[in-house]
Order: structure tokens, then C-alpha cells, then sequence
């Protein structure tokens, strides 16, 4: 049965490293729910979390595939019971809508979300939550003439994680990671003949 | 006709080198002193504008590396797999950016899939211009990403020596495969302070070789130990871990009859007398009936591949499954092991080899040859002796056996010939069998068996090909003149695109869709290249002209025609079970 799972990958920091993941689901046409790339507790480490549905099988098959590229480290899979995750919201609603009414501003301590910016024309509340918490406040302004709304990707933590944090800072201690080489010379167009 | 000069072995320059000593060198000097220092002798390649400061160093390394100008950097590729197939080494392709870098990608999933080490380097615009549409450019590396098992793009020459050092060892190690590494023209000319080279032999991410559990190998020789029909499947992984005389050891001393894929062919010599053939759709009638008749089922270095396995629902359902491999992705993949055996072969079998008891098994065995003798009656014979006036390809491929007594290279192409060739031939030694398997490429076998032929100087090369494969890589008939390599070319010519038509036969009604080529004059076509060759019909100047192609000095073109309808069988058809195999 088909599942939602959230896949955890570390890796190296390197250039092409995101395509090669993610291709992996494209070529089996799989559609990837959410994907996030961020630095890992410890430096030159970087972590992929991404979100699919699909069966363990093919989630397990997935996850030895990504292992088996040059600069990947570790891949986990994990249900959501698993791990604690959450995702980030921006909601852009016209002032005057929340000004005049008492209504929405109850509602949006409800939803415990915050206003970021409030200016004359609009303002924006942030939420931060699993989906469900997330699509709620989207349907509750929806009334209020919501302008904008933005989700972020999920980030999680898996609750069994202890023992990998231990090794990862090892690895990294007694082999410090390469820099990463990007392309200097962009910005540097040069007066030769090209061919 | 120009041939390749000698090559004189010099020392490389990292050996000038001491302590903090450096040395200036353009990035394409470090190139190929990074080739020089890897022991590559050979490189295949063509030139074009982004890599023409490589090209440029190269002029000056001619005594130091052999460059074979090929006629089109598929050819180029192909060769460079043949090379590396022959001899064990890493095949290396030169090809420039744009069409010369995407002319590479057939052979890149080639080699991919077919698991074989390549170093490719592709030229590439100056990096100021990367992501302008700039003369040649394309996005080599994300075009060729799904496709490599590593590829990087090097901008600054100051990376050239390590990303190099890491493209071989990532290659060879481990689970083989194609790497590529795009440098930019900048790259190639600028000047950096050259400290030597270092090879590399280890990368923090990448585990090329699992750690053996030994669990698994107990438990394993347990299964083993109580079968009463157990079955080995070998694939490649026998060949690449070089553990020919490990797997034999394991064989004889358990009694185990063992089956070849494709790409092992080649791994356990014909005549031994528990080779028992082929698995898969044209394989042999015993190998995939018993498949579903084992008590144990033993795959090693194999990736179960559908033309192996057919119908997988119905694939040795009664069988307890161990499978080695040393790629952990491979497991559970398509067949579910029961017992895993991750690791290098090389290791694994030994460990093995020791727990198992020694064993006979003539009972399970004869159940083999009781199959070979159904086979022999129904296709064997007739393919190899036929009765009909027309020749079938099965006996030109017997009586080159007899020619060659076993001792030959065999480079096929694909489709009817290549069934018919890997199911006939005689090998009494290792890297004898070179065809496209998994990706099953037409117009792979001439490119491949010229560097076939550089990578194994002292053994004949026979190129089998077909009509229809022929001419998707023929222009490398060039690269055979230039280069005299001595490859003898056998096309069997049945004047259709045999396979397709086989099924357009079996499963179309015979429905004959663009099947019908037709062909030039391929002797007139090799002369034109001066290349000897001849071509024959009638059976009794079959062994004639083998001969005479054998005992030419020089390369050689023996085209055969043969009968134009024939099939190839046994067969298992799409979506049956292997022991569902047809004998006509």
C-alpha cells in the first residue's frame, strides 16, 4: 500500500549532486511531494529531506539507489511516525480585512499564526505546522480575500537519530570534507578568440 | 596504408618530481600525464575546437600514448568499451563538446549498464560562456548524469589531477562503470604549478566493496550443503571481480551445474563439464526449464534481467535464492534473496568454496543432459548440420570453432546473430565473449572489436556481425585502414533485420514492417577502404573462406549469406515463464 514517507539523505556538498537524486524518481515517474536541501548539524555534510508516496518496496529499492551514487553518504526512509516534521506557511491577506474584522483576528490566534509584515495595503502571517494545520488557515482566509500563499518543503527529524549523529561528526572529524569548486570565471567574460 | 607508431614505455613525470618540487604545466599536459601516470596506453578519440589544447599537448606525447583517430566518437566509445572488455583496463575516450560530447551518450548507457570502466574526457566551451548557447555547447554533465556512474566538470586546471585520480579509481573499483569529465577550454590552457600525481584509493562517501557478512556465507553454504538440486547462474561479476579460477573452485567442489547470462559467457570454459549454458529467452532448453525445477537457486555477479528471468511472478518460486553481488542495489532488486551475499566475489567465493562439502551430483546433473539430448534432436543439429540448401548461421559459427579451436576473441553485434553466436561458440579462456548486452546496441560490435584487438594484441579478434548492424557504425572501416588494426569481420547476411522480423513472424502475423534491408556491396564497400574480403554462398566454400579470412595477414571482411527466414531457438516468449520455453 502506497504510504507517505519521508526519505533522509546525507551527502557531500556538491555540485549536480541534487539532479542525480532526482532523477532517480523522475526516471521511474514518480512525483516527489516536497524537497528540501540544507547543511546537516555538521559542517560539509548536507542533508536532502524528500517526501513521496509510495509503497516500502519501491521506497527501500529507491533508497539503495540513491546510496549507490559516488557522493552519497546515507539514505533512511521513514513513516511519519517516525520522525517530527513540519513545514512553514506565508499567508498575504489585505489589512483592512483583518483590521475590521474581530472575526479573523481570533481565528488567526486560533491557528497560532504571527504576522511578519503588517503594512497600509497588506500584511503577512506565518504559520508553522504539519499540512493539515497549514491548509487550515489557507481555508480560513480564503473568505478574507487571501492574496498569497506559499508552503515551505518539510523538514524532519527522525526520533531514532542519535546513533548516526555520533558517526557523522566522527567522519567528518577524522576526513574534513572537500571544499566545493563553483565556477569563478561567469562573471569574467575575457577578451580571447573562442572557438 | 600508415599504421599506429610504437609505443616506447617512458618513465612519467611525476617520478621527476621530488618533495615540494613543481613543475608548470597546462591543465592538458596534467591531463595526460594523469593518463601517463594511470598506465593507459591507448586512448580513442576525435578532435574539435574545445578540446584542441589537449589535442595540442597531445601531438607532443605520441611516443607515450597511443591515440586512435576514429571515425565517430560513437565509434570512439565503443572501442574504448571493446578495449577495456579485452583487456580489463580502463577504456579512455577523447571527444570534443556539443554534437562530439552527446555522439557519446549511446555508449555511456552502454557501458552503464553493461558495467564497463571507461574514462571519458569531452571538451567543453570556456566557462565564462557555460550557459550561453555558446558554439558547441551543451550541458554534457546533466545530459549524461543518468547515464554515468560518476561525472564532474572541471573549470579551474588546478583540479585536474585529483578529479582525474578519482575518475580512474571511481571506474575501476567497485561495481565498474563510465565516468565522465567535461573540461572547459579554459581549463585546458591555463598554467598551474604541477606537484605530480597522486592516484587515489579512497573517497570518504563511496564504499566500493561491502563488507562481507559472514552470517550470510554460513548460511548460504548451509542451503548449499542440504540441496538436492541446487543451480548456479554466473554472470559478468565472475569476469570483473577476476574471479575465474575462484568461481571453478566453488563449482567443482560442490558439484554445482552452472549457467551463463550473456555478459558471463566466457567466465567458465565451454567443454567443462559443469557448464550446462545459457539462461534466457534464446538460451539453452535445461538451463531455463530446471530454473523451475532447483531446489536452490545460486546467482553470482548476475543483475537478474528480464531476458534472463522472463515471467518474474512465475521465476523460481520453489527455490531458496542466494545471491552475491557487490552492488547492494542489485539485491531484492527484481528476484527477492532469501540469503544475501554482499561483496567482491573474489572474496565471497573462496569463503565459501570452504564451508561447502564436496559433492556429486550425477543424478540432477544427467537431468541436464537429458535436456541437451531434447534440444540436440529438435534445434541443435539442424542449426549446426542443416539439411537444407541454404547456410544457417549456427554452422559458420561451429565451423569457426573448429577453425579457431576456442582460442578466439568474439565481438557480436545484436540480434539473431548474436543469439546465435553466444550460444555456439567455443571459449577456453576469460574476456573471450564481447557483445552489448544489456542496452543491446546495433553497430556495437565493429567499433568494439577494433579495441578489441588493441586491448588483446596477441589474440584474434572476429567481429560477428549483422546486415542491419553493420551499417549503423561502418565508417569506422576507416579507423581499420588507418590504423591496420587486424580485426576479421564475419557478416552473416540474412537480408532482413532478422530479430525484429523473427517476431514480427512468431508474434505479428508475419506482418513484415520494416524489416526488408537492404544492403551495398559490403566486399566492394571494404575494398574501397582496402580491406581484403570475399563473400560466400554455398556451403562447401564455407570452411575455405573461413580459413583464408583467419590466415590474412591484416584486417579482413567474410560476408555469408545466409538463410533469410530462419529463427532462432529455443525461445521464451515476452511475458512466459522460462520453463514455459519454446524448442520451435
Amino acid at each position: 500500500m502506497k504510504t507517505e514517507y519521508t526519505i533522509t539523505v546525507y551527502t557531500e556538498n556538491q555540485v549536480g549532486l541534487l539532479n542525480r537524486i532526482a532523477i532517480i524518481f523522475s526516471r521511474r515517474k514518480i512525483n516527489v511531494e516536497s524537497l528540501n536541501v540544507s547543511p546537516s548539524e555538521v559542517s560539509g555534510i548536507h542533508r536532502f529531506t524528500i517526501v513521496i508516496n509510495e509503497t516500502e518496496e519501491v521506497v527501500s529499492k529507491l533508497c539503495r539507489q540513491i546510496e549507490r551514487q559516488v557522493e552519497v553518504l546515507k539514505a533512511y526512509y521513514n513513516t511519519n511516525d517516525q520522525i517530527i516534521w513540519q513545514e512553514m506557511a506565508l499567508y498575504k491577506v489585505p489589512t483592512d480585512a483583518v483590521a475590521e474584522k474581530m472575526k479573523v483576528e481570533r481565528l488567526l490566534r486560533e491557528c497560532g499564526a504571527r504576522a511578519v509584515v503588517i503594512r497600509k495595503d497588506y500584511t503577512i502571517f506565518e504559520t508553522t505546522g504539519q499540512r493539515a494545520e497549514t491548509d487550515k488557515l489557507v481555508r480560513v482566509l480564503e473568505p478574507y480575500g487571501l492574496i498569497e500563499f506559499v508552503r515551505s518543503a518539510r523538514v524532519a527529524i527522525i526520533k531514532a537519530s542519535s546513533g548516526f549523529h555520533e558517526k557523522l561528526k566522527e567522519f567528518e572529524a577524522v576526513e574534513p570534507s572537500e571544499e566545493l569548486v563553483e565556477n569563478e570565471y561567469l562573471d569574467q567574460p575575457r577578451d580571447i578568440f573562442t572557438m | 596504408m600508415s599504421t599506429v607508431p610504437e609505443i616506447k614505455q617512458t618513465a612519467p613525470l611525476e617520478l621527476t618530481l621530488k618533495g615540494t618540487e613543481t613543475v608548470e604545466l597546462t591543465g592538458s599536459q596534467a591531463v595526460l600525464e594523469a593518463f601517463i601516470a594511470e598506465g593507459v596506453d591507448t586512448v580513442f578519440g576525435y578532435p574539435g575546437g574545445a578540446i584542441m589544447p589537449i589535442y595540442d599537448a597531445l601531438y607532443d606525447y605520441n611516443d607515450r600514448l597511443k591515440h586512435i583517430l576514429v571515425r565517430h566518437e560513437q565509434g570512439g566509445i565503443h572501442a574504448g568499451q571493446g578495449y577495456a572488455r579485452s583487456s580489463g583496463k580502463v577504456g579512455v575516450v577523447f571527444a570534443t563538446s556539443g554534437p562530439g560530447a552527446t555522439n557519446l551518450v549511446t555508449g555511456l548507457a552502454d557501458a552503464m549498464i553493461d558495467s564497463t570502466p571507461l574514462v571519458c574526457v569531452t571538451g567543453q566551451v570556456f566557462a565564462h560562456l557555460l550557459g550561453t548557447d555558446a558554439f558547441q555547447e551543451t550541458d554534457v554533465v546533466n545530459i549524461t548524469t543518468p547515464v554515468t556512474k560518476w561525472n564532474y566538470q572541471i573549470t579551474d586546471a588546478t583540479e585536474i589531477p585529483h578529479v582525474l585520480a578519482k575518475a580512474f579509481y571511481i571506474a575501476r573499483t567497485g561495481r565498474p562503470g563510465p565516468v565522465l569529465i567535461d573540461i572547459t577550454k579554459n581549463a585546458q590552457l591555463q598554467k598551474i604549478a604541477y606537484k605530480g600525481y597522486e592516484k587515489c584509493e579512497h573517497i570518504r562517501s563511496y564504499r566500493p566493496k561491502p563488507i562481507v557478512r559472514k552470517a550470510y556465507v554460513e548460511e548460504a553454504a548451509k542451503l548449499i550443503n542440504e540441496a538436492k538440486k541446487p543451480f548456479v547462474l554466473f554472470g559478468q561479476g565472475v569476469i570483473l571481480g577476476k574471479a575465474e579460477t575462484e568461481f571453478r573452485a566453488f563449482i567443482e567442489k560442490g558439484g554445482l551445474p552452472a549457467a551463463w547470462t550473456l555478459l558471463g559467457l566466457s567466465a567458465l570454459p565451454t567443454d567443462h563439464p559443469l557448464n550446462v549454458g545459457m539462461l534466457g529467452m534464446h538460451g539453452n532448453y535445461g538451463p531455463n526449464v530446471l530454473t523451475n525445477e532447483c531446489d536452490v537457486l545460486i546467482a553470482v555477479g548476475m543483475r537478474f534481467d528480464d531476458r534472463v528471468t522472463g515471467r518474474l511472478d512465475k521465476y523460481a518460486r520453489q527455490a531458496k535464492i542466494i545471491h552475491l553481488d557487490i552492488d547492494p542495489a542489485e539485491i531484492d532488486k527484481n528476484v527477492k534473496a532469501d540469503v544475501p551475499v554482499w561483496g567482491d566475489c573474489k572474496e565471497t567465493l573462496p569463503l565459501l568454496t570452504k564451508l561447502i562439502r564436496e559433492q556429486q551430483r550425477s543424478e540432477w546433473l544427467d537431468q541436464f543432459s537429458a535436456h541437451t539430448r531434447q534440444e540436440n534432436e529438435v534445434v541443435i543439429t539442424d542449426e549446426l548440420h542443416p539439411k537444407t540448401e541454404v547456410l544457417s548461421m549456427g554452422e559458420v559459427i561451429n565451423l569457426l570453432n573448429e577453425i579457431t579451436g576456442g582460442e578466439a576473441v568474439i565481438v557480436t553485434d545484436v540480434g539473431q546473430h548474436q543469439m546465435v553466436a553466444c550460444r555456439y561458440a567455443r571459449f577456453n579462456q576469460s574476456r573471450s565473449n564481447i557483445t552489448s548486452g544489456g542496452l543491446g546496441t546495433m553497430g556495437f560490435a565493429l567499433p568494439a572489436s577494433i579495441g578489441a584487438k588493441f586491448g588483446a594484441p596477441d589474440r584474434t579478434v572476429v567481429a560477428v556481425i549483422g546486415d542491419g548492424g553493420f551499417q549503423m557504425t561502418l565508417q569506422e572501416l576507416g579507423t581499420i585502414m588507418q590504423t591496420g588494426v587486424e580485426v576479421k569481420i564475419l557478416i552473416l547476411n540474412n537480408q532482413f533485420l532478422g530479430m525484429v522480423r523473427q517476431w514480427q513472424e512468431l508474434f505479428n502475423d508475419k506482418r513484415y514492417s520494416f524489416v526488408d534491408i537492404q544492403s551495398p556491396d559490403f566486399v566492394q564497400l571494404a575494398k574501397a577502404y582496402d580491406i581484403s574480403g570475399n563473400s560466400v554462398k554455398q556451403r562447401a566454400d564455407l570452411k575455405p573462406a573461413l580459413r583464408a579470412m583467419l590466415d590474412h595477414k591484416g584486417a579482413y571482411l567474410l560476408e555469408v549469406f545466409v538463410g533469410k527466414e530462419n529463427n532462432v531457438f529455443p525461445m521464451v516468449p515476452q511475458g512466459c515463464s522460462v520453463s514455459e520455453i519454446r524448442l520451435k
